[in-house]
């Protein structure tokens, strides 16, 4: 019953979205079930749909994992967006500055690079929080704009090929590239920029599991989050959890540089996220804070992501922000989730299940 | 130096304000209820939107003005409904709030305007560029007296701080609640409003660019009270004035312009600290972001 529940509301709330989402394309004159075609269809495509979608499925199952971390310490990180840029820049600074280095070498560096720089902008709401107990909510949405400001001052004065248009930094070396996937599955052609870093963070899902359900720090978390003073009075600091919660949750944030850095562009774009770290609120929220939950939502917004370009292009009136649309109207129905509850209790669904 | 501390160095503070305090004081007003309001960036466009095809569909400002703060109510309807009747999480409403609010817009002009995103220009006799900055700066007293000396006012500071007290007193805490978010709504509508239909001629994707957040700033910068909360708005204002006339006027012994990141930076780093009580505590009211439920 329980497992059933879990599964019953978000697919409640992502149906709702699309029935909402449906209305409003039919409102602004266009065929829901057409444009909902074209984007689930074009999305799902082998290979290049398909491709495309776990590539952009990358970024949100680190963001996701990185909101899920610090909410099951009882805090909310709407900071990954600031923490994944600080990461991203630290991943190519490496990369630039040691760049003749052998790649056996660079690549780990590079990883470490990604992980302390979002691990680092993590721990500061962290330390913030449990030194002065100021609310790490609107200390990371200001980190976010300073970690913003700082790196497009660093690209823009230090770090780009001087006469270029772009705010971009030099590219990162050779050594640093980690490799497509398309090199290693027949079909997948390897302009499609899915690489290691999709591996990586399946294998980060993993590990999320195993530490905070298997290990005894995970445990330590997970009470902090359940309830902090019985964890205080069981002997757990709080204090520590916090810090140790968002530093973890900064460097899987931090992890989506090795995607976009080492992966894609190899080298840094100035804004190059298209607000994954908020979305990764939305991931882990419709995925229940469960890794596995983490990868069927990133996988869900990611198909939206990509599907929304055909849906631009072959409809008369609907544009790609049907993506912001539908991932709004999903948190807000999952996060109102006793919109739901009421209709369902009324029929008796859900009488037997109060855990 | 001195060339850029001049009067349209004063006017253009001003401008820079004016949106600044009407998003800052509707933001006091919901979390003076306890009602967390991270979404005013959501609000502004709404109302940034609204305000411009209204008044470009219908030739009116005023008409567009007051669209764009019924635009702002009906968003802040929405985050009100979700975190007061059905408890939910107001950090997560907000966010999603913002993010619906990056993709309507865009939506509807691409429905209306076959645009991407912005709506035509509105011809320069249909602006307001004057009317909104009188309503803000009006509004610090007015929102001063409803906050310290009505029953209103008083009501809504105590289902902020203590909703369990002002429950038994009588005071209908659901009902103060419902009032603080729509008027922040109300008043985030005029502050994007004037962004559209005040400063420039037509709404263009994205156009608050934060500002709501600085807002959220200024309002925690000024410790949840409508004067300090103006002064934060016109440093935070300042700022932003002093950034732009500085552009391409004053240059480092280098020869280099003066690098703009820094100076963005303030308004955020001034939050950061004064969040962690280095410069006086700024402490939000009690109820903050606690959902009420009455007891059965």
């Amino acid at each position: 019953m329980s497992l059933l529940r879990e599964l019953l509301f978000p697919l409640i709330a992502v149906v709702a979205a699309f029935i909402v989402g449906g209305i409003l394309i039919l409102v602004i004159g266009d065929n829901p079930l057409q444009a909902y075609g074209l984007l689930f269809g074009s999305a799902l495509s082998w290979p290049v749909g398909i491709g495309y979608t776990l590539f952009y499925a990358t970024p949100l199952i680190f963001t996701g994992l990185a909101v899920l971390v610090a909410f099951r310490c009882g805090l909310l990180n709407i900071g990954a967006e600031g923490q994944l840029y600080i990461g991203a820049f630290a991943t190519a600074w490496v990369g630039i500055t040691l760049a003749n280095l052998s790649p056996w070498l660079l690549i780990p560096l590079c990883f470490i690079a990604a992980i302390l720089g979002g691990g680092v902008w993590g721990a500061i709401p962290g330390v913030l929080k449990a030194r002065f107990g100021s609310h790490e909510v609107i200390n990371t949405i200001m980190l976010n704009f300073i970690a913003v400001a700082l790196l497009s001052y660093f690209t823009q004065y230090h770090y780009k090929t001087p006469g270029d248009p772009i705010m971009q930094t030099v590219p990162i070396g050779e050594g640093a590239h980690i490799a497509r996937l398309g090199r290693f599955i027949p079909g997948l052609p390897e302009f499609i920029p899915l690489n290691l870093a999709f591996v990586l963070a399946l294998i980060c899902c993993g590990l999320v599991y195993l530490f905070l359900w298997r290990t005894k720090w995970g445990y330590e978390l997970r009470a902090t989050g359940t309830n902090p003073s019985a964890a205080e009075y069981g002997g757990i600091s709080v204090r520590k959890q916090i810090i140790v919660a968002m530093t973890i949750s900064g460097a899987l944030a931090g992890m989506v540089g090795i995607n976009e850095v080492l992966g894609y562009r190899y080298r840094y774009y100035d804004g190059f996220s298209d607000n994954y770290g908020f979305t990764g609120i939305a991931v882990a929220l419709l995925g229940r804070n469960h890794p596995v939950g983490v990868i069927i939502s990133a996988l869900l917004f990611a198909i939206l992501q990509r599907g929304s370009i055909p849906v631009d292009a072959f409809t008369e009136h609907v544009t790609k922000d049907i993506v912001q649309v539908l991932q709004g109207t999903i948190i807000l129905f999952v996060a109102a989730e006793a919109f739901f509850r009421g209709p369902f209790a009324k029929f008796g669904l859900l009488n037997r299940s109060k855990v | 130096m001195a060339e850029i501390f001049t009067i349209s160095l004063i006017w253009s503070t001003i401008r820079l304000t004016t949106p600044l305090i009407l998003a800052a004081l509707g933001g006091m007003f919901s979390e003076r209820s306890g009602v967390i309001n991270i979404a005013l960036e959501g609000m502004m466009l709404a109302g940034a939107f609204t305000a411009a095809a209204v008044t470009y569909a219908v030739g009116s400002p005023f008409v567009g003005l007051l669209a764009g703060m019924g635009a702002g109510m009906v968003i802040a309807g929405i985050h009100a409904i979700a975190c007061i009747r059905y408890r939910a999480d107001q950090v997560v409403t907000g966010t999603a709030i913002n993010i619906l609010m990056i993709g309507v817009p865009g939506f509807l002009s691409g429905a209306f305007f076959l645009s991407s995103g912005s709506t035509p220009q509105i011809p320069k006799e249909q602006l307001i560029p004057r009317t909104p900055i009188m309503i803000a700066f009006a509004l610090v007293p007015i929102a001063w007296y409803v906050l310290y000396k009505t029953p209103f006012g008083l009501r809504l500071r105590s289902v902020g701080e203590n909703p369990e007290a002002a429950d038994a007193a009588g005071v209908p805490v659901a009902r103060m609640r419902y009032a603080g978010v729509l008027l922040s709504g109300i008043l985030a509508g005029i502050g994007g409003a004037y962004l559209s239909i005040g400063q420039s001629s037509l709404f263009t994707r994205n156009m608050t660019s934060g500002r709501g957040f600085i807002a959220l700033a200024a309002l925690i910068f000024g410790k949840w009270r409508p004067v300090q909360t103006m002064l934060a708005c016109l440093l935070f204002g300042l700022t932003e004035a002093v950034t732009i006339q500085m552009q391409g006027v004053v240059k480092l012994p280098s020869g280099e312009d003066i690098p703009v990141q820094f100076i963005h930076m303030v308004p955020y780093l001034l939050t950061i600290i004064v969040l962690a009580g280095f410069i006086g505590s700024s402490r939000p009211p009690k109820a903050l972001g606690i959902p009420y439920q009455k007891e059965r």
